[in-house]
């Protein structure tokens, strides 16, 4: 197990270099010409207001509530989906009742109007 | 990949212990998929706009070699050749990693992929979490870049990318648990020795179809590219960036869509496996090129369709896609959950290993039978939807009628 592993990591030092190798070729190929106008923000040729770090309206605030719940609930699944055939059919039931229970969640959410975009 | 192990023990270099021969081999495979992956760009972009080109009725790029084959190779020293400019406001940390990071999470996912026996990185036994762990990074780096650059155009492209990783991570994880519960494994070889008997497209195409829905829309490829739709907010979270780290932000694009074409010919169409030709009784070359030019085709299949849907489909609005995603794909990716596991739980074989294992009502029909009542199942469930939801769409428009009727008096004839 511990080999496979190895082999995740070795290929995630060989893709950190193909980056930083990319970059270095750019670096050493392309014209550098700074200027105060080029550096400014684009904004379709407008001067920009303020900055862009500012306190945003996340619309998706509750949709981000939801999908936590459904991504842990995925985490619990994985392990019931590779046993289930070995699972007595009373772990299926108990499953499903714990799906259920969500979707309840889903379902009162939506109710609340939780899943209007707006 | 036993065979490289064996072919570097075979070159007999002095002094070479077996765990540095099986670290030599990993290099040597790990170094081709870090190349090959990016190298496919060449090809892939050319394919696009070839295609694309015949899709609007002209022919495409022409003029650079045969068939406008350079085109590709042009563009990229263009684009290693043009200056980089850096906004004066960004976060100069975050913006130069953002574009390395898109890279990295999309060849990352190559790791798992069987690509023919033998050939395959790392056969992790939990290799769709791995999926879906590397495949969140790809989100991350472009919210990354959105934020650092400090531009209002690029905070709302990352804000949307953001909006929809969280509706189509549920379906597509939905999916890969359906995968998962019928295959009993997680690990990508498995799932493709599983399907030797029954592609998982034919007993499960609305599985397919959620996951490969929810994929292209986690590539954030057309027509759910809003995230970088020009004519609302110019190029999305990549407006700030010129030159080569543009680039890397298209090679994270195009390595994310071939990996997404690879996982679906892997777990949906059986990966390496050709119908009715059991490849495996050849000998292993002849075996090891027939597997990798059938899961080739079968991946571009998958990427001429991505094309075919840039080619043709609008783009859609983002409240839209939120209605799709958590009104639609998220209840049905529920129920097909639900009742793929009690098919898979009543044709499930008893063992009478150490612990004993109650067989499933239904056991004495054995694979075939599963397959069938999968399939039945799957149609079950799409009737059922297509049924309810054109129930609900009458019920809207109706509602909607009235309130028109309640409003507007009907003029007098």
């Amino acid at each position: 197990m511990l080999q496979e592993f190895e082999f995740v990591g070795v290929l995630s030092a060989i893709t950190l270099t193909i980056p930083i190798v990319t970059l270095l070729i750019a670096w050493a190929l392309r014209p550098k010409k700074p200027n105060p106008a080029k550096q400014t923000t684009y904004e379709s040729g407008m001067e920009t207001i303020g900055d862009a770090w500012v306190q945003f309206k996340a619309q998706y605030y509750i949709y981000a509530i939801i999908y936590v719940v459904f991504d842990v609930e995925a985490i619990f699944l994985f392990p019931f989906a590779v046993a289930l055939r070995q699972l007595p059919l009373y772990a299926l039931v108990w499953a499903v009742v714990f799906i259920v229970l969500l979707v309840d969640g889903l379902l009162y959410g939506w109710r609340k109007g939780a899943l209007r975009w707006n | 990949m036993d065979w490289l192990v064996d072919w570097i023990a075979s070159l007999q270099i002095p002094y070479l212990t077996e765990p540095e021969a099986r670290f030599l081999s990993h290099l040597i495979f790990a170094s081709i998929i870090a190349v090959a992956a990016p190298g496919m760009l060449i090809i892939l972009t050319w394919l696009e706009r070839k295609i694309i080109g015949r899709i609007q009725n002209r022919i495409g790029p022409n003029r650079a070699g045969p068939f406008g084959l350079f085109q590709a190779i042009a563009d990229m020293i263009k684009m290693f050749t043009k200056e980089d400019i850096t906004p004066a406001n960004a976060d100069r940390v975050v913006y130069n990693i953002a574009p390395g990071l898109a890279v990295i999470s999309s060849i990352l996912v190559f790791a798992v992929i069987p690509f023919v026996p033998g050939f395959i990185g790392a056969d992790l036994s939990v290799g769709i979490l791995y999926v879906v762990a590397v495949g969140g990074f790809g989100t991350l780096a472009i919210l990354m870049a959105g934020w650092s650059s400090n531009n209002k155009y690029a905070l709302l492209g990352a804000f949307r990318v953001v909006a929809m990783l969280l509706t189509y991570e549920i379906p597509m994880v939905m999916a890969l648990i359906i995968v998962t519960m019928v295959a009993g494994s997680m690990s990508m070889a498995q799932i493709v020795e599983a399907q030797s008997s029954m592609w998982y497209i034919f007993t499960m195409p609305l599985v397919f179809l959620i996951f490969f829905l929810a994929g292209v829309a986690e590539t954030g490829r057309s027509p759910f590219d809003l995230i970088e739709a020009e004519s609302e907010i110019i190029a999305g979270f990549h407006t700030e960036y010129s030159g080569i780290k543009f680039g890397m932000f298209m090679i994270g694009e195009y390595v994310h869509m071939l990996a997404l074409a690879f996982l679906s010919a892997v777990l949906f169409l059986g990966g390496w496996q050709i119908p009715f030709i059991d490849i495996t009784q050849f000998p292993g070359l002849v075996s090891a090129i027939l597997g990798f030019l059938s899961i080739s085709l079968k991946t571009f299949l998958f990427v001429f369709i991505m094309m075919w849907f840039r080619g043709t489909l609008p783009r859609f609005r983002i409240d839209h896609l939120q209605n799709i995603g958590w009104k639609f794909l998220v209840p049905l990716s529920l129920v097909l959950l639900v009742a793929v596991a009690f098919v898979v739980r009543l044709f499930a074989p008893g063992s009478s290993s150490a612990v004993p294992v109650v067989p499933g009502a239904l056991s004495a029909l054995g694979a075939p039978g599963e397959a069938v009542a999968l399939l039945a199942a799957n149609l079950l469930v799409l009737a059922g939807t297509v049924s309810f939801v054109s129930r609900m769409a009458r019920r809207s428009k109706n509602r909607q009628l009235r309130a028109v009727a309640a409003v507007e008096p009907v003029p007098a004839k």
